[in-house]
């Protein structure tokens, strides 16, 4: 569904995305992970097209986006969540999820009765007439989930839904976001919650100083000895060998 | 308590008897105070109005806030009387020729500042100064009368856009300003109307739900640049004349903001609101004294108040004790 290659972002001399290549199958939940800094988010703007990259492609459904206007991308069903939430804050949560609603259904009701369906769908039933200003971190971060999937998107990039959740929302949230994959929607998804990650994601890819340094399923990801260093530290790996696999889960955790 | 300015207002939610009611009272309004005096107040507080929702559709509805929206306002008051004075074409085709003309200046200010990212106050100023550059351009050409201006020989007869009642050119300003309000009311309901609410809150997350940000622009600069431009051959064929200082000078351009922001920047009613305020102040301010300008100390005093007070505009006063009715309502039903 989502080949990624090559991806180079230079902001003057410093490499934040360099030579990155992923791969996101159709009908997977794969997970982005990596210190803070890595160039994860930055990875993601220049996916979704809101930066130009400096070389590389990245190609959607088989077709070369890269480089197009980040409407056009959306569009093609591709939409990305903010991990800083940037919710339309005048507008009532219905209105918000109307928004994304109306570029699938261009008439008023039908757009309507949709954006209140997908609210329903991610919890937020209740909420309909509040504005978007008035709503906590968890509901903000429900409402980006919830305006782009209005917009029926095939893939959807979410950078750090979980962040500022406490863990009753985390698992609510893990919940919505198992049962849009059960609805035909591919995840990419950035995450630093990692009882999440492990618990959701199928593949991982691991980012670290612009570059992927490991790849794989969950549990082979955890305990290779390069991503424990690149949270922990040189020399982590080594002093913790040999590592359980509970070991390294925990420092992934840190 | 749902304080957000509902742009999109539930679909059950249609104001037919506010529209009709408040369009039966300005049709009524001349024939309940036939005089002259009472007639101009009414043609002015239209014309302020209708002017007013022209900004309000650019800066209320799609936050594009223009410090110089004269300039679609002399574009089409230019291009009506050129046509009339110069080509000798009828002043009713200026009608149509000064909405295209204001929907041209809207297209080209738009590409050209929306395509170098200009926003916010950026986009305000460049507004002023395309407005200043066209003043002195209309200054210095021939085919617009330079400094002069134009004077547009009257010659009373309907065929000829003079009405020999003022009556006439009140009817023609009421159809015109209803028009507005129901673009105003089409935009609260419609998938355009929605995408520049989006626009105006955060261009980004627009973007991000697949809403061509530059075209949807456009489309308002061009869509406001033309009611302007009406409002502008509304404007000269009832005063009969037009020099640069009054078609791209920077009052109008403050009335239009004034206007919206008083009454409530980003609702149906609120230049409708503000402009009635506005014509009753001035009035009343040339009648009681002789100070020039007087009307519009009094009503930026008034703004003052308004935004420390009611940052949403006038047209907040009259939402809450509509909620409050409601919420009484609910009590007692309950």
């Amino acid at each position: 569904m989502l080949e990624v290659q090559g991806l180079t972002k230079v902001f003057g001399g410093l490499k934040a995305v360099d030579n990155a290549s992923l791969e996101v199958g159709e009908g997977r939940i794969v997970a982005l992970i990596g210190p803070n800094g890595a160039g994860k988010t930055t990875l993601f703007a220049c996916i979704a097209g809101f930066l130009p990259v400096n070389a590389g492609q990245v190609r959607l459904l088989g077709q070369d986006i890269t480089g197009l206007p980040v409407h056009q991308i959306a569009r093609r069903g591709m939409v990305r969540t903010f991990q800083i939430t940037q919710p339309f804050a005048k507008l009532s949560v219905h209105e918000n999820i109307a928004v994304g609603a109306y570029q699938c259904h261009p008439d008023r009701r039908e757009a309507w009765a949709h954006a209140e369906r997908v609210a329903q769908q991610v919890g937020m039933g209740g909420m309909l007439d509040q504005p978007a200003a008035d709503l906590t971190v968890a509901g903000r971060k429900r409402l980006e989930l919830a305006r782009t999937l209005a917009i029926g998107p095939k893939l959807l990039l979410l950078d750090e839904v979980m962040a500022g959740l406490n863990p009753s929302e985390i698992v609510e949230i893990v919940e919505i976001i198992q049962r849009i994959r059960a609805g035909g929607v591919t995840v990419l998804l950035i995450e630093h919650v990692m009882q999440a990650v492990m618990s959701l994601s199928e593949y991982i890819y691991v980012l670290s100083y612009g570059k992927i340094i490991a790849s794989g399923a969950p549990r082979e990801v955890v305990n290779d000895p390069a991503v424990i260093e690149a949270y922990l530290g040189r020399g982590a790996a080594a002093q913790m060998a040999p590592p359980t696999s509970g070991q390294a889960q925990e420092a992934a955790h840190a | 308590m749902n304080r957000a300015t509902s742009s999109l207002p539930p679909p059950a939610g249609g104001h037919w008897a506010l529209h009709l009611g408040l369009l039966a009272v300005a049709v009524v309004f001349p024939l309940v105070f036939p005089s002259p005096f009472m007639v101009n107040f009414g043609v002015l507080a239209l014309f302020y109005a209708f002017i007013g929702q022209s900004w309000n559709i650019a800066g209320g509805f799609a936050g594009q806030l223009s410090f110089g929206h004269v300039v679609f306002f002399g574009a089409g008051a230019y291009a009506s009387t050129i046509l009339q004075l110069r080509f000798g074409f009828s002043p009713w085709l200026g009608l149509p020729a000064s909405a295209v003309a204001g929907a041209v200046v809207g297209l080209v200010i738009g590409f050209l500042s929306f395509r170098a990212g200009l926003k916010g106050s950026y986009f305000a100023l460049i507004t002023l100064a395309f407005a200043e550059v066209l003043r002195i351009v209309a200054n210095s050409v021939e085919i617009t009368g330079g400094g002069l201006g134009m004077l547009i020989p009257a010659k009373a007869g309907a065929a000829n856009f003079q009405f020999a009642e003022r009556i006439g050119f009140y009817y023609l300003i009421l159809a015109l300003t209803a028009g507005s309000v129901a673009i105003a009311v089409w935009l609260k309901r419609s998938r355009f109307g929605a995408q520049l609410a989006a626009i105006r809150e955060n261009e980004d997350a627009a973007r991000a739900l697949g809403i061509d940000v530059f075209t949807e622009k456009l489309k308002v600069m061009m869509l406001s640049g033309a009611i302007c431009g009406i409002g502008g051959c509304f404007f000269a064929q009832y005063f009969l004349y037009i020099d640069p200082v009054i078609a791209f000078g920077v009052d109008k351009s403050v009335e239009m903001l004034l206007v919206s922001m008083i009454g409530g920047a980003g609702t149906v009613y609120g230049p409708l609101i503000g402009a009635v305020l506005l014509a009753a102040i001035s009035d009343t301010a040339r009648v009681l004294t002789n100070v020039q300008g007087l009307s519009l100390v009094l009503y930026g005093g008034l703004l003052v108040v308004i935004i420390a007070f009611l940052p949403n505009g006038l047209i907040d006063l009259f939402s809450r004790i509509g909620k409050r009715k409601r919420s009484k309502a609910g009590k007692e039903g309950a």
